[in-house]
């Protein structure tokens, strides 16, 4: 029982110590963790934002490019240059030297028939009159195509502006390779999962994307953005979240969508969070570690005071219980002690009258003589008793006198007689004669002998033998104790004069009459030793100095 | 030879009436008080050769009876019975002036012999 509150308590302060390491520490690092997780992702965002923002720019400004240059061949030559075949191979071949993705140049007048055309292919007959571009060019001035495969069957678009000249409009036209978006766009691609295309206000793809396919297929539809914003999209796709940033370009009605996946870019923030989460888990298993020491030790140590203030509470218990003991023997002896003189002074009376030949001639004369010594006989025994009840009493004041261990010995043994005889036990008695007279307290040397009797009387139970023997050992005087008992399992050996530890049933046994020997020997200058082999008995040995250190005084036993 | 005059003092009457019997057939004149009181009335009244007196009464107890005895008649020899050795009441009454003790209980041989021992012992005192 005390075992288990013990453990509750150790278990109760571990708890708390932990509950008010722990849960700061973890609250800490949760709040550590997400603020660093939304700021890098916030960081994310911005990086992709600009990424996007970058890319959109540098297409503007290739788009606005050639539609400037377009502009300045139409603005600067006239229709009759323009519809020179030679004139407009020459220009077209010096424009294709310098930007390679001009695929060809033509002239197209007011009826939507081709005046010059300078390219790879023979275009000269089309009429685009009925196409809805060249109805929007002649409208606006410019347009620009959304990227078709054509009658080239390879993609790319056109960029067409209008020239009204001297009353006469006519349109340039030039067929762009669409595949320097590709390259523009797919560098922006970032990861293994990243992902970079311009889709058309239908969503259709006008590069090549990673996951969604090839030019013209259909891409997912994302929400327009207002203006030069960028829009940030987020959703799951495949067991993993994807970070779109889209925005319009300035001259067409295209998107640019950069894809990126955050788990991807977040790898080293990951790893880091891991090695954290390894760290909080060390420190953790520290935290409970040192708790564990700690408690246990403190634990531990009131443990021990327990035990001490429990073996001092015993003694202290044992002492007034004995002396109130004596202190009824003594009242006990001197109610017995006045019958008992007057007994026998009666009977010493009619002794007298023996002596005195008063009686002589009387007939049972004899008889009376043996009745009269019968009385004196049991008058003495009594008086033996009531000594000795007196002696108890006188033993429980502390007395520091020169004791005869030999004499305590039979006279303690004395005290066993009846229980030993009843339980067929054989006491036998090896004393060094030559033994010294040991200047100590008699009465608890004599309480030591009497512990250790009953000990070996309750090991051996019933048939055995208790031998003691006294011995000089240096300046000190050492009796054995030995009995023929079930002995002490090696194991036990070291804890049998420690508090509480008792092999008796519960109830039966404090535990505790070894640990006062023990105490009681340390107060006298002595000490005890055990010796015992399982099934072959056991030994106590008890050293007494022979000018023991003289313990505390304590307050004489009252009459 | 003269009779012994002894002052016997103990609370039980047949403790006194038994011991002044056995006494008497030793040639010993005893009277007897039953309390401490009684006792010292006796010791004005009379002089008695010695005084056997129990420290054991109910009353006034027997040290305190010895120490009024002993200032009627410093010279009368006191003799304590006791129930054991060690008591207080021992050591009181021999720093109190009795002659000696006797452990009860006590043959009346042993006792005769004490008080002549202690007549004795105040013959050559006084010599």
């Amino acid at each position: 029982m005390i075992a288990t509150s013990y453990t509750k308590l150790r278990w109760k302060l571990i708890g708390i110590t932990l509950s008010f390491s722990l849960i700061p520490l973890f609250v800490l690092g949760y709040v550590i963790h997400d603020q660093f997780s939304h700021s890098y992702e916030e960081k994310l965002t911005s990086n992709l934002r600009l990424v996007v923002n970058n890319k959109r720019d540098s297409i503007d400004m290739f788009l606005n490019e050639r539609v400037v240059q377009l502009q300045n061949l139409a603005n600067t030559h006239t229709i009759a240059e323009m519809t020179d075949q030679v004139y407009l191979n020459a220009l077209f071949d010096i424009i294709h030297n310098t930007s390679s993705s001009f695929i060809d140049l033509g002239v197209i007048g007011p009826d939507g028939c081709h005046e010059a055309y300078s390219g790879p292919f023979d275009l000269r007959d089309v009429n685009y009159k009925n196409e809805a571009w060249f109805n929007q060019v002649m409208l606006k001035g410019l347009y620009i195509s959304d990227v078709f495969m054509g009658f080239r069957n390879f993609p790319h678009f056109i960029i067409a502006v209008k020239r009204r000249e001297a009353g006469r409009t006519w349109i340039l036209r030039a067929t762009i390779d669409s595949d320097v978006f590709t390259s523009l766009v797919h560098n922006a691609r970032t990861g293994k999962l990243g992902d970079a295309y311009l889709v058309n206000s239908d969503c259709k793809l006008q590069t090549p994307s990673r996951f969604s396919g090839k030019v013209l297929s259909q891409a997912k539809i994302f929400a327009n953005p207002e203006g030069s914003d960028v829009e940030i999209c987020k959703w799951e796709e495949r067991g993993a979240t994807r970070v779109a940033g889209i925005t319009s370009l300035a001259l067409t009605d295209w998107r640019l969508v950069v894809v990126e996946s955050p788990r991807e870019e977040l790898t080293p923030l990951l790893r880091s969070q891991y090695l954290v989460y390894a760290l909080f888990l060390v420190c953790a298993v520290m935290i409970f570690a040192g708790t564990y020491l700690t408690v246990t030790s403190v634990v531990r140590k009131l443990m021990a005071a327990d035990a001490e203030r429990a073996v001092m509470d015993a003694a202290v218990m044992q002492s007034s219980k004995m002396a109130s003991l004596g202190k009824m023997a003594a009242g006990v002896a001197h109610e017995i002690n006045n019958p008992l003189s007057i007994i026998r002074e009666s009977a010493g009376w009619i002794r007298d009258l023996i002596n005195d030949g008063e009686l002589d001639g009387y007939e049972v004369l004899g008889e009376l003589v043996e009745a009269i010594g019968d009385i004196d006989r049991h008058v003495e025994r009594a008086r033996t008793v009531t000594h000795r009840m007196l002696g108890f009493a006188r033993r429980m004041e502390p007395v520091h006198e020169n004791v005869d261990l030999n004499m305590l010995a039979k006279q303690t043994v004395s005290f066993l007689e009846n229980e030993v005889l009843h339980r067929s036990i054989e006491v036998v008695c090896k004393f060094n004669q030559s033994l010294p007279l040991l200047t100590t307290d008699s009465n608890q040397v004599q309480q030591i002998i009497l512990n250790l009797l009953e000990n070996a009387i309750d090991a051996i139970g019933e048939d055995g033998r208790i031998t003691l023997v006294t011995r000089v050992e240096g300046s000190f005087v050492a009796m054995d104790v030995k009995d023929t008992g079930m002995g002490i399992p090696s194991d036990q050996l070291s804890k049998v004069f420690d508090p509480f530890f008792t092999t008796k049933p519960t109830g039966e046994g404090t535990g505790l009459g070894l640990s006062i020997i023990y105490s009681t020997l340390n107060k006298l200058g002595g000490r005890i030793t055990v010796q015992s082999e399982l099934g072959h008995g056991a030994t106590f040995t008890f050293y007494l100095p022979f000018s023991g250190a003289i313990p505390d005084q304590e307050e004489p036993c009252p009459e | 030879m003269k009779k012994i005059r002894l002052l016997l003092v103990d609370d039980e009457s047949d403790f006194l009436s038994v011991y002044t019997r056995r006494f008497a057939r030793r040639n010993v004149d005893v009277s007897t008080a039953a309390t401490g009181k009684q006792a010292i009335e006796a010791v004005k009244s009379t002089r008695f050769d010695a005084v056997v007196l129990d420290v054991m009464m109910p009353g006034m107890s027997g040290i305190e009876t010895l120490k009024k005895i002993k200032a009627i008649a410093p010279d009368i020899p006191v003799i304590i019975l006791t129930g054991h050795a060690n008591s207080e009441a021992l050591i009181q009454g021999m720093g109190g002036g009795a002659f000696d003790y006797m452990l009860k209980p006590v043959g009346t041989d042993e006792l005769y012999f004490k008080v002549l021992d202690a007549i004795k012992n105040r013959l050559v005192e006084s010599d």
